[in-house]
Formats: C-alpha cells, structure tokens, sequence
C-alpha cells in the first residue's frame, strides 16, 4: 500500500510517539564494534575464486591503435585477458556516454583499456604490465572554460547519438554535454535599477569522496547463466538496472541478474550508480563458473571511480541600497570529466538552485556540463551545491559588507521562507531557515569580537546558509516488506543502503511507531535484489524520506491485517483497535489486551479450536508523483523537478595565525531543518561528520594534475583527510524541526547538507579575521599567509 | 620457497608456511580468517589494518608475515572475553561512535592500547593516539567521546 496523507497531523493523532524523536543506539552497532560486520572483501567464495586487474592508459587523450594481449595470455595462472573489443557495450546512468573498456578513444589518465583475470592477485597485475598498447597521442583539455570553446578539441565526436534522459539538453559537436538553463523575471533590467551590481569569480577543484573501503565486486557468472554481483555499492538496484541494459546483448536480463551489497565502509556518493562494477560483470561472463574479484587499490579509487567535480563560477548579483536581493546571474563552468553519465546530473541539480535559499525575484542561471580529459565527474555529498555554495555565500558575505549591512542581517532579510517562488516556479516548502540562522548566530556569538590569547593570532567569525533538494528523476521510487516472527519481533526488507548514516535504524524506528515494536527488535536488512524489494538509490538524502514512508506504509499495512484479524475473532470495530507496547488493544475495552506474538504467526484461536489470521506481512510503496522534469529548456519554468528543499546555516569562530597562514577552527556550529529528527542523535552524527568532511575541502584537500592531467596526489600521504588531531574544538549541532508535510513523522533528509556551508563560511571568517578574500578553494593557511605578505609588502 | 612460522592469533597457535614477501594483513585475512583487518590503503596511511603484536598496535598492511614468527597477534576478534564486549565496546555502541563501520576494528584496538597504557587520558591524549587511524565519516568526536567515558569509568 502507500500512505496517503495531505496534513501532517494525520500522522501523529495524539503527539505522542514512543521511538520516533528518540536516540537508540544503531542496530548496526554491535555488528561493528564486534568485527562481526562483513564488506564484499571479507567474504570468502572457495579455491575457484580469480582476481582481475586492470590495464590502465597513461594518456589523457589518445587513440587506441592496437593492443597486443600475448604476452600477458602466455603468463602461467592468466586464465583470460579482455579488453573493449570484447565487450563493445554503451552504458551509463543518465547519459550513455561510456564503455565498460575504451573502444577507439581513451580520454582520461588512468582509463581501463583492458583487463586480467588470473588465479592470483599477483599474477593479475603481473600480466598487465605486459599488455601492449600501442597510441595515437591527442591533444588535451583540462580547462572547462577552454573546453566549451569552438577552439577546443572534440572530446567525444559521438555526443549526438548518445541516449540520455529527457531533461539533459546536450550540444551537438561541442564538449558541452548539457547546459541547464533557469530564467526567472528580467535580470537585465534589475541590474539596471539595482543600487549595487556586483560581480566576480570563484574557482573550486576536484575532490575525492576517499570512503575507507575501496571499491571491490565479486561476480559469478555461474554455469546455469545467472550473474550474481557482491558489490560495494550505494546502488544495487540501479547497478543492477544499468548492468543489464549495457549487457543485454550477452543474454543477460534483470531476471538474471542479482546484486547482493552487504555493509559499505562508506560512500559519499561515490558508491552511487555505476563505475567498475561494470567492468566486474563483464570479466565474470568471460569467465564463466568462477567467481571473479576486482577490488580497487587505494590510488584507483582516487583515480577511476566519480570525483566531485570542479568549477568556475561566475556570480552576478544585485541589491538596492536597503539589503534587497534584486537578482542574480550565476554561471557555472563544470569540469565534468572524461564521461557525465551520471556527473551531467550535479550540473542540472545545481543549474535548478544556484540562488541558494534566497528569495531572488530575477535569476539567470547557466550550468554547463563541459567534457575534459580528467577523470568522469559525478556525485559527491552535495551533488553540486557544496561547489557553488562555495562562490555564493562568499559573494554574499562581500555585498553584505559592502552595503554596510550585518552579513547575518542580510541573510535573514532575504533567506527564502515558505511559498516564495523558486527560480523555475514552483513555491517553498515549509522551513526553518530563520531559525537556524537565529540558533546558530546564538552559537557563535555572532556580533561580539573575540581575540586571541596569542598576540601572533586574530579571531574572525564566518556564517554561510546552505539548501539542497534531492536530485532525483520524477519516478525514483522505493518500497519495503515486512514480516513477523514467532516471537513478534519483525523483519524488514528494503534496499536502500546503509553506508553509515543510520538508515537502517531510523527504518526500524518508523516501523516500531507503527506497531508498537522497540527497535531493537526489528531487523533491518540490506539488500539483495533477488529479495529485498525495490529501491532507486541510496541518495540525494532521500532515504529517510522517500523509503521512510514506503516502510511507514508495509507496516500500516500490516496493522491492518491485525486489526482485521482481531475484529473478526474478538469482535471489537477495527477503528477501536490500536497497538501499545507489542500488543493489541482496544479504546472500548480496557481490559483486552492481546500480545502480538501470541497471533502474529499462529493466528488466534476460536472456541471451536479452529484459528484465524495467519502470518502478518506487509508492503509499501512510494513515489514522487507530484514531480515532474518536464519544463521549457530555455527556462526551467513549467515542471516540479525538485520534491522540496532541506535548508540551515552554519557559522565558524576561525583563528588565524598572522604569521603562518594556520587556521584552527576554535568552534563551529551549524543548524539544519530535519522537518522531524526520528533519530536526533544519529542527526547529530550527520551534522558533525558532514561540517568536518566539509571543513577539509576547505582547509588542504583538494585533487592536484599535471600538466599532463595525472593525479599527483592519489593516496593519504599526499590528499590529506582529517584525522582526530584536524578536527574542531568545539562542535555545535543544532536540530530544527519544522516539519515536511509529506514526510514520514514530518522528517526530511539531512545527510549531504552538512557539508555545504563549510567552504564559504571559512573564506568569510577570514575576510573578517584578516581583511583578505579567498576566492579559490582550498582556502589554506599558505593563501592566507601569502595574501597577508602580499598586503604588507 | 615458503618459510614455516607460528603466530598466536587470538590466543590460539597458527602453524603456517608463508612466501618471504607475503604480507600479514593478507595471511590474517586469508589463511587465518580473521577478516577484521581491512584493506584500506595498503601503505601505512589509514590503520584499518591495525592489530596489536605483542599488545603494541601496528599496521600488519605494513610488515611481512615472516617478521610475525614467534609473535603474539590480537585482531579485533580477540577482544570480546568470552564472547562478551569490553566495557569500551560498549560504550562505542552506546555513543554511535562509528557509522560505516570500516575503520572500527583498527580504532577499538588503537583505542584498547591507550587505556591500558594510559588509564587517565586526556582528550589530546586520545586523539593523538588514534591520529593513525583514519575516519571519514564521523568526524571522531563520537569516538574520542566513547574512549574518555571509558577512561572515566575504569578510574571510578
């Protein structure tokens, strides 16, 4: 069933929820700290398990001339060497721009051209050294400005035949694969009345999601022609969808196709859609019977699966003289990669909703998904708004400063509130933006200076406001069984994933508020495709939501079946019937009361020794159906592409050593609108994992080429992530709750939104701590201290 | 030429013939089973492969099995006594310290280091000690929490 529910009370008659708004602890949590959870490496699958390495290019840009496999296929223990004439398949999420191996044309360093399968590892990446290669060297891009020029070189000749989804809108012989439009009012005249115009430019580069567990995918293609995938993977059900489309010409079809994804050890997005699991299924068909393990070193992760995208955002905005926010014009150059099929998504989300959580009466966005011979972008924790967030909040900030306002004033004065119209038309969901500005404001003591016990070092204070909408096709859709065991605990099936957010817990909170259930009786599975039942994709931080009310529904469902069965053995009316405490019970009668396990499998017994009911099940559905991509290309107007918007803000007490450049994050806070917290603290959990991951895009990571477009830095050595020594004094999470009103219990998603503000309100902290704007992220202690040598000297 | 060794894993004798150049992470995970030990970066960054040798944490990503021979190894399997968690155990479900879950066994070992070591941590102390151990998702704060509780609880 679904839930169908117009007013958020509906859900919550009496106000009085028992799990819902509570913090249990993970029901993944023992499984964890026992070393009792198991990822796809830890799995064992007996003596006929192979290894597969991968041939890789060392061009960025050349045609394939030959490849010569001999040498490698004559190595004792090689069982099989591909490479893409084999496997001349097409695939790709939303557009179907790549091949599961290069064909003619390799466009990024580090490219899979062929690949090994071999009784062992080591004998695996012996033999691809001895694949042979021979090239053509073509000229590179790397600059997405450049990129998108008539000058520039064709990276993929082919763009017009690609299939791809009916709202990217690529152009033909040239690199730009889709260019998102919005058109809102007149910006031309606006900037004509405005009292201040505005305009500059913000760089951001390459990230990498660096999840500790690399990728890794074990397939067998066993001898009846079934294709079982043991994947690393946010995804399987789209794994499984892009997996059969790409090798439909092998025979293979959904049916045939299983993809079980046990506990990932982290995703970011980088484990959404599909990158060389593709490469998995096809090595499994060549060798069929064997299991087949390809698991990615660290440097491949960095170098072959999606990378945040970098970007050159040019921001013009304008305001009269009273703080008013007249209009904006944002247009955004997106290094996207060798491939978009899933990167060209970030550009359209962000294309929808570069104002920010601003109410802009004149827009002009421009959002361009530019080829470069750079690895494929695609989705990162952010999907598009923690870049240009980066430019916005910073411009922001400047115009505040330049009107003479309070940045926060500013921010409040023009932050988005319900039924605002967005850039493409559609009106604002409820929010609790002003409140999260107020809290954290509070937090930060926003408006008092502080100084540093240090004579060497300055404090300065930054804000930055942050929204998101999940990016999701109109009919991305979930659903969710459940069933009761004998002791009336319950199993619930659902394929989203649970990549450390919780996920998993809050689906049984939700379940256990239906039925009266603690949590820590209901177990929660992950997937796998020949029996958890159907699920888009664990992201966009829609799971909580979307899925939330697919298994909001399976165990409405469920209780009615209870109810129907009690009715008819006990004869009480179903609407006087209601669950407390793992049992039944009745508004008419208080004496009855009926423990659930006592029928949930057995069913109840007659006076004529006959029984009634049977085993409880239930099902859930859910889809967006008031969404819609459908809109005028040249505008935007007309569709419902976004569901709604998770908004909040965020602010930072920096301090700044004047000598070195050293920044230390002294304290920090940031608020988010989670509609309802089911699971405050795993909220919480999400707040300060995603403003320390944020804050490391910010202060030293970021993803450094040659000129000859290799990555430098593929490794922790040289592409710092924080360790417990990097992380803030203090950390601040605020939760607000104005609540969604489709959501289950009123929640909406918070997971990537944590991250979004960290950049810009670093860069403005420093403006404020040492007068020197940052435009370029990394903002890191060696721009700061060299800003500083340069205005001294 | 494969070399015979004995390793103790978890208290129990593991006679084992290992190639020079094979790494111990690997002969943990693949010969002994004790998939505790994660593969993360395989150069001595992360500390998902952490293990106590001895009752010092290394890295086993880092050492060959050869040099293990007439060692005692404790990987995360071998903390439960008796099948039941350590009260640090605990107190990391408790504080939902981790979140994917992949860093973890190197962590709890890491952390089971310090508290004995040093029963009286302070917060700079715990998050010097677990510095090696990488997380990307939770920021440490729950960790570092979950390990000065403990050390509040082993003094009382």
């Amino acid at each position: 069933m679904t839930v169908t529910r117009q007013p958020f009370e509906a859900a919550t008659p009496d106000d009085k929820l028992t799990y819902v708004g509570t913090s249990p602890p993970r029901i993944d949590g023992l499984d964890k700290v026992s070393g009792a959870a198991r990822y796809v490496d830890d799995l064992d699958f007996g003596p006929d398990l192979l290894f597969a390495a991968v041939v890789e290019t060392p061009h960025a840009h050349a045609i394939i001339k030959r490849i010569d496999t001999s040498r490698a296929e004559a190595l004792p223990g090689v069982v099989k060497v591909v490479t893409g004439a084999d496997f001349p398949f097409g695939f790709g999420l939303y557009m179907k721009d790549r091949y599961v191996f290069a064909q003619d044309r390799v466009r990024f360093v580090g490219e899979q051209v062929a690949a090994v399968v071999a009784r062992d590892e080591g004998t695996a990446k012996r033999a691809v050294k001895l694949v042979d290669v021979e090239y053509e060297v073509l000229e590179p891009v790397f600059d997405p400005v450049f990129a998108a020029s008539e000058d520039a070189p064709l990276l993929h000749p082919e763009l017009k035949n690609y299939p791809h989804v009916p709202w990217f809108f690529p152009h033909n012989d040239t690199n730009i694969a889709h260019w998102r439009k919005t058109r809102k009012g007149d910006v031309e005249a606006a900037f004509a009345e405005a009292d201040l115009v505005f305009e500059d430019t913000y760089t951001v580069p390459r990230y990498a999601h660096c999840a500790i567990e690399p990728h890794a995918v074990v397939s067998l293609y066993d001898r009846a022609g079934r294709l079982t995938m043991w994947s690393a993977s946010q995804s399987p059900y789209t794994q499984r969808h892009v997996i059969a489309e790409a090798l439909e010409p092998l025979g293979l079809t959904h049916q045939q196709i299983r993809v079980i994804t046990p506990y990932v050890g982290g995703g970011f997005g980088g484990k959404a859609g599909v990158s060389m699991e593709i490469m998995g299924a096809a090595l499994a068909t060549a060798v069929q019977g064997h299991p087949v393990k390809l698991r990615f070193s660290r440097e491949q992760e960095f170098y072959n699966t999606y990378q945040r995208q970098g970007l050159e955002a040019r921001i013009k905005i304008g305001v009269t003289n009273d703080g008013t926010l007249t209009a904006i014009e944002h247009t955004m150059h997106w290094d996207a990669g060798a491939y978009v099929e899933y990167g060209a998504n970030v550009v359209n989300a962000a294309g929808l909703s570069a104002t920010g959580p601003y109410r802009v009466p004149n827009v002009k966005i421009d959002s361009l998904c530019i080829y470069t011979n750079l690895p494929p972008g695609g989705p990162y924790r952010g999907f598009g708004y923690s870049e240009f967030n980066f430019g916005l909040e910073s411009h922001i900030d400047r115009i505040a400063h330049q009107l003479g306002m309070d940045p926060v004033e500013f921010r409040r004065k023009n932050a988005i509130v319900e039924g605002d119209t967005l850039s493409y038309g559609e009106k604002m969901n409820p929010s609790g933006l002003l409140e999260c500005i107020d809290k954290v404001a509070d937090a930060i003591n926003w408006g008092t200076g502080e100084m540093s016990g240090d004579p060497n070092k300055v404090v300065g204070k930054g804000v930055a406001l942050m929204w998101k909408a999940p990016a999701m096709p109109p009919n991305a859709s979930s659903s969710s069984f459940l069933k009761f065991n004998e002791d009336g605990s319950i199993n619930v099936t659902v394929s989203g994933m649970e990549l450390g957010q919780g996920y998993l817990t809050v689906m049984a909170q939700i379940v256990g508020e239906v039925l009266a259930v603690p949590p820590e009786k209901i177990r929660v599975e992950t997937p796998d495709t020949d029996r958890n039942p159907y699920e888009w994709q664990t992201v966009a931080s829609h799971v909580t939501w979307g899925c939330g009310q697919a298994v909001e529904a399976a165990a409405i469902e469920a209780r009615e079946k209870i109810f129907e069965v009690v009715h008819r053995v006990h004869g009480y009316e179903e609407d006087s019937l209601f669950l407390s405490k793992e049992a039944v019970r009745c508004t008419t009668d208080p004496d009855f009361e009926l423990p659930l396990r006592d029928f949930v499998i057995a069913g109840i017994e007659t006076a004529d020794g006959s029984y009634r009911g049977g085993p409880i099940v239930g099902s859930g559905m859910f889809m967006p159906e008031f969404t819609s991509a459908k809109s005028d290309p040249e505008t935007s107007q007309g569709g419902h592409p976004n569901v709604h918007y998770t908004v909040g803000a965020a602010g930072v007490v920096l301090e700044i050593d004047r000598q070195t450049g050293k920044m230390h994050v002294l304290r920090t806070a940031l608020a988010v609108d989670a509609g309802k917290a089911i699971n405050p603290d795993l909220v919480r959990g999400q707040i300060v994992g995603g403003l320390v991951q944020g804050l490391a895009t910010v202060l030293y990571e970021d993803m450094r080429y040659d000129d000859n477009g290799r990555l430098l830095n593929p490794n922790f050595t040289d592409y710092k992530i924080p360790t417990s020594l990097d992380i803030p004094d203090e950390i601040i999470p605020i939760i607000v709750e104005v609540p969604q009103p489709d959501g289950p219990f009123g929640a909406r998603g918070v997971g990537e939104h944590t991250m979004i503000p960290a950049a810009p309100m670093i860069a403005n902290a420093v403006e404020d701590a040492v007068g020197v704007r940052i435009k370029s992220m990394p903002v890191t202690a060696e721009k700061v201290a060299l800003s500083l040598w340069e205005g001294e000297n | 030429m494969k070399l015979p060794i004995n390793v103790t894993v978890n208290g129990e004798t593991w006679p084992l013939d290992v190639e020079p150049n094979e790494i111990l992470l690997d002969v943990l995970r693949n010969r002994v089973g004790a998939k505790g030990a994660k593969i993360g970066c395989e150069r001595g960054d992360c500390g998902t492969c952490t293990i106590l040798l001895d009752g010092r944490s290394v890295r086993s990503c880092l050492m060959l099995a050869v040099e293990a021979d007439g060692h005692e190894i404790t990987t995360i399997e071998g903390i439960p006594d008796n099948g039941v968690l350590s009260a640090l155990q605990d107190l990391f479900i408790s504080h939902n310290s981790f979140q994917c879950g992949f860093c973890a066994p190197g962590i709890v070992l890491g952390a089971h280091e310090l508290l004995r070591d040093n029963p009286n941590p302070s917060r700079y102390d715990v998050q010097h000690a677990l510095a090696g151990n990488l997380c990307r998702c939770t920021g440490y704060e729950p960790i570092i929490d979950a390990v000065l509780e403990a050390a509040g609880e082993d003094r009382s």
